[in-house]
């Protein structure tokens, strides 16, 4: 499953990110790399974006950006 | 270019939300330097401080998460290591963000330069019950590290020696975190590839080339295309490697780059940081569950946006109405020192200067307003809410190729009725993703400004009486509505190439902002938007009056004017009679001070609310010249106590007013004509057969044309082309009615929507020109609302006609057809593309 199927308070790991284009290296860049624990916070009032909690920081991402981050539920 | 021997250049690196401006200020205190980067819009601070009496140059480069070749930003930074070659990078890092700071240390590392790592705001990261271990990481890493608290000042002394000390070991051997057994080795043979190729090798660090080049970094790319001999054979022994590294290990470099930095982080931190407890945000999730609420969360956000169009817009007008008098007291010196005023005529030194220095305290005036909104952008900014802004109207924004950051500025440019689209040009700096950036700079010219309202209020109180607030909802929304619309046509055509961020965007812990550090940020950006500012409205405005105002009038039609001047003085002085003791007193020169003073004594008492002020008034006066003062008393006044009726006083009086009124006459007459002659008049002229099928004749070209210098007159030209002759006391409302007898309410309304899509105000389009820090654009905010404006206005008054809608009929069906517009705009997908 990718990220953005993650609902709310589910905790996942992260196994790849599956794109190399501007937004694969900024989602490398903040965190989201293989092994990594992250937790759903929130949706915004919209649904879309939605912040999620890595390494004792908060990041908010698109469903479009979330899509391409490859994720276990855990 | 090379730093003096007794300079020494020091970076300032980190990620954003590490404290770095604080240690930037803790450093320098006020010894601050700000300027642009050439070219871009990124502000570029300097300052300096001596320690052991070097001086010492510290650069705040801007915060970066990475350092990439993709954001403008990031750019920058790396440029800056490379080209400037400081002595010392200070690495600032947020003390409880250990693992992702080390994250960016190590591709400075890279780049060669001796390092200084501080870890700031460690009481924070001491409150959350890390304990980190300085001397173990300062080991591990094999460079000095210092703990700060740089909002409290603590830890200043030391960092400032730890840089001293480390500009000194210029050939301290730089640490490299290593990229594993799978590409070391290509790094290492890439590297020894690079190191014989002399136009890289004094160029660039390569062990951080190498990295760069299997990153397939545009950017590096383009160093070996520029500098290499041999271009072609170092990027095809890049392409070869890594085409062979992705097969072998189905990964692409880039990936494994970015995944053992992060591993080697972690592996620094598992023996240097300790974790006493589990830190959770309590306080700033507690916030967040209320302030990103489905229904809280709007709400908070409204009234956030109104508290700071009040602040800033209405406040701050009420400001200038307190500092403007300061400004008119500098345009009256000037005027004083230019040649004087002639009867019909003014000498062409004192109206280009007038103009020019009306123009840039038009500009000043605003200073109060960008001062508070500043302050609060930086609070917003401090606090953390910004993100939440963009978070919570991202998506409907988005679907208009803006970004949930746009809301702000154009609130504050006029999203629904009265802002000001200088400040709101302003508001869009802080926004990161470049594309929506243009975007929202591009459709601030059709907000609605306050200067365009009293012309919707004209307009409406003529045409649309009857349906007032419905007319008044309509230009209010359909500016929106349009402005959107522009936003996503804009998106899909001009800005299609312009470079549109990722959103990954990070929602930091509220904090509590610093008056110190809201203040300078807000001090420092209205000094550099004033410095810049000033010489170009100088530059524009005096290319305005020209263009309206030359070449002027013809001799002989001077001289007609000046002939009906000098009866008109004759006139008036036959009418007071030679016996008049105060004919003696108004001859020659004398006559146009006592204009002036007659005219000052006018605009003083309209002025004037209250009765003592009148009296204050006119004990001002009358001590200013006792004499003149008892002509515009019209000879009533009192000497010692007693009320005296001066008959002569009161003659003159009567025979001023006539003489006064045939003036203004004169001088409004030669200006029109001026006018209509310039270029921008006979453009007027010109564009006639086009414009009537929008319903303007070349008057109302004019007026439209002439109100490009201020909007504000937009009203007052009008007033000044259907100017009442003799002194009849009609409205303009009724005299508009009346010359324009043809008028019907669809005329008015293509007019209006023409004033809604009018171009931004000259400081609207300096404000335009600094931020995008291009003149291409500026222009381009200057036309496409012309064009737009009258294909709009063609389109309802034509369209209007054919069918033969009434003005609200035409009104409602332009609104449905700009509502589907909006709705099929919204509808368009577009995957976006980020290179």
């Amino acid at each position: 499953m990718t990220l953005d199927e993650v609902t709310p308070d589910q905790e996942c790991e992260v196994i790849d990110v599956i794109t190399e284009d501007v937004i694969g290296q900024r989602l490398l860049d903040m965190g989201f790399i293989p092994g990594v624990r992250v937790r759903a916070v929130r949706n915004a009032p919209l649904v879309d974006p939605v912040e999620f909690l890595l390494k004792g920081y908060h990041i908010s991402l698109r469903h479009s950006e979330a899509k391409k981050i490859e994720v276990k539920l855990l | 270019m090379s730093s003096k021997p007794d300079k020494i250049v020091v970076a300032l690196v980190g990620q954003p939300n590490s404290g770095k401006s604080t240690i930037f200020n803790m450093l320098t205190g006020a010894r601050q330097h700000i300027a642009n980067y050439p070219g871009v819009t990124v502000e570029k601070k300097s300052g300096f401080f001596h320690q052991d009496g070097i001086c010492i140059e510290p650069v705040d480069l801007p915060g970066t998460y990475s350092l990439t070749s993709y954001t403008e930003e990031e750019r920058i930074a790396r440029d800056f290591l490379l080209t400037e070659s400081p002595s010392v990078v200070v690495d600032v890092m947020d003390a409880s963000n250990l693992e992702r700071s080390l994250y960016l240390l190590f591709q400075v590392a890279e780049m060669g330069i001796p390092i200084v790592v501080n870890l700031n705001m460690m009481d924070v990261a001491e409150k959350r019950g890390y304990k980190i271990n300085t001397e173990r990481l300062s080991h591990q890493l094999g460079v000095s590290v210092i703990s700060t608290v740089g909002n409290k000042g603590r830890g200043k002394d030391k960092l400032k020696q730890a840089i001293l000390e480390s500009s000194k070991k210029v050939d301290a051997v730089p640490f490299h975190i290593s990229y594993g057994d799978a590409l070391e080795p290509i790094l290492n043979s890439l590297e020894k590839r690079l190191s014989e190729d002399s136009g890289l090798s004094q160029r660039y660090p390569l062990r951080w080339l190498a990295v760069k080049l299997m990153e397939n970094d545009e950017e590096a790319q383009r160093a070996v295309r520029r500098y290499s001999n041999e271009n072609d054979q170092i990027l095809a022994f890049v392409e070869e490697k890594t085409a062979d590294f992705i097969q072998k290990h189905k990964k692409s470099p880039k990936k494994v780059i970015a995944v053992s930095r992060h591993s080697n982080a972690q592996k620094i931190i598992e023996t240097s940081l300790l974790r006493e407890k589990e830190f959770t945000r309590t306080l700033t999730d507690k916030i967040d569950s209320a302030v990103c609420n489905r229904f809280s969360g709007p709400v908070i956000l409204a009234a956030t946006i109104y508290t700071m169009y009040n602040l800033a817009i209405v406040q701050g007008y009420k400001i200038t109405t307190y500092t403007w008098p300061l400004l008119a007291w500098s345009r009256d010196i000037v005027a004083l020192l230019l040649p004087p005023e002639g009867f019909v005529f003014d000498p062409f030194i004192r109206s280009i200067s007038l103009w020019v220095v009306d123009g840039t305290i038009a500009v000043l005036n605003y200073i109060p307003i960008f001062l508070i909104l500043f302050a609060l952008i930086a609070i917003l900014e401090d606090t953390g809410y910004m993100a939440r802004m963009a978070f919570i109207l991202d998506r409907i924004f988005r679907h208009f190729g803006l970004h949930g950051q746009s809301v702000l500025p154009m609130i504050i440019g006029g999203l629904y009725v009265g802002g000001c689209a200088v400040p709101g040009v302003m508001a869009c700096r802080a926004m990161k993703d470049e594309k929506a950036k243009m975007a929202t700079i591009m459709i601030m010219p059709l907000m609605n400004c306050l200067a365009k309202i009293p012309f919707y209020v004209l307009m409406i109180g003529i045409f649309f009486a009857a349906y007032r607030g419905i007319a008044m909802f309509f230009i209010a929304t359909i500016t929106l509505i349009i402005a959107l619309s522009i936003a996503k046509i804009l998106n899909l055509t001009v800005l299609k190439k312009k470079l549109s961020a990722p959103f990954v965007m990070e929602m930091p812990p509220y904090h509590m902002p610093t008056v110190r550090g809201v203040l300078s940020r807000c001090l420092e950006r209205t000094w550099l938007f004033v410095k810049k500012i000033i010489t170009i409205v100088i530059a524009v405005s005096a290319v305005v009056y020209a263009l309206l105002y030359l070449p002027g009038l013809s001799e002989e039609r001077k001289i007609q004017f000046i002939t009906q001047g000098n009866q008109a003085q004759q006139n008036f002085f036959n009418k007071i009679g030679r016996d008049n003791p105060y004919a003696g007193l108004i001859t020659g020169d004398n006559l146009n001070k006592f204009s002036a003073y007659w005219n000052d004594y006018r605009k003083a008492k309209m002025g004037a609310g209250s009765q003592e002020a009148m009296e204050a008034i006119d004990q001002k006066f009358r001590t200013k010249d006792p004499e003149f003062f008892k002509i515009v008393k019209r000879g009533k006044y009192e000497t010692k106590g007693r009320l005296i009726r001066d008959k002569q006083a009161k003659d003159v009086y009567n025979a001023y007013k006539e003489l006064d009124k045939t003036r203004n006459r004169l001088r409004r007459e030669q200006n029109e004509e001026i006018i209509i002659a310039s270029f921008m008049g006979r453009t007027g002229r010109f564009i006639e057969p086009l414009t009537q099928w929008a319903g303007f004749n070349w008057r109302i070209n004019i007026a439209l044309i002439s109100a490009f210098a201020a909007k504000e007159n937009s009203v007052a030209t009008l007033g000044g082309i259907y100017q009442s002759s003799s002194g009849e006391q009609k409205t303009l409302e009724e005299r508009i009615k009346e010359k324009e007898g043809g008028w019907t309410p669809l005329h008015a309304l293509a007019i209006m929507l023409f004033m809604a899509m009018y171009p931004p105000c000259i400081p609207t389009l300096m404000m335009i020109h600094l931020e995008t820090a291009s003149t291409k654009w500026m222009l381009f905010a200057t036309f496409y609302p012309i064009v737009l404006g009258i294909i709009i206005s063609i389109l309802v008054f034509t369209g209007g006609n054919l069918l033969g809608l009434s003005g609200f009929q035409a009104m409602i069906a332009f609104y449905i057809l700009a509502l589907i517009l909006l709705i099929s705009m919204g509808l368009i997908r577009r995957e976006t593309e980020f290179t």
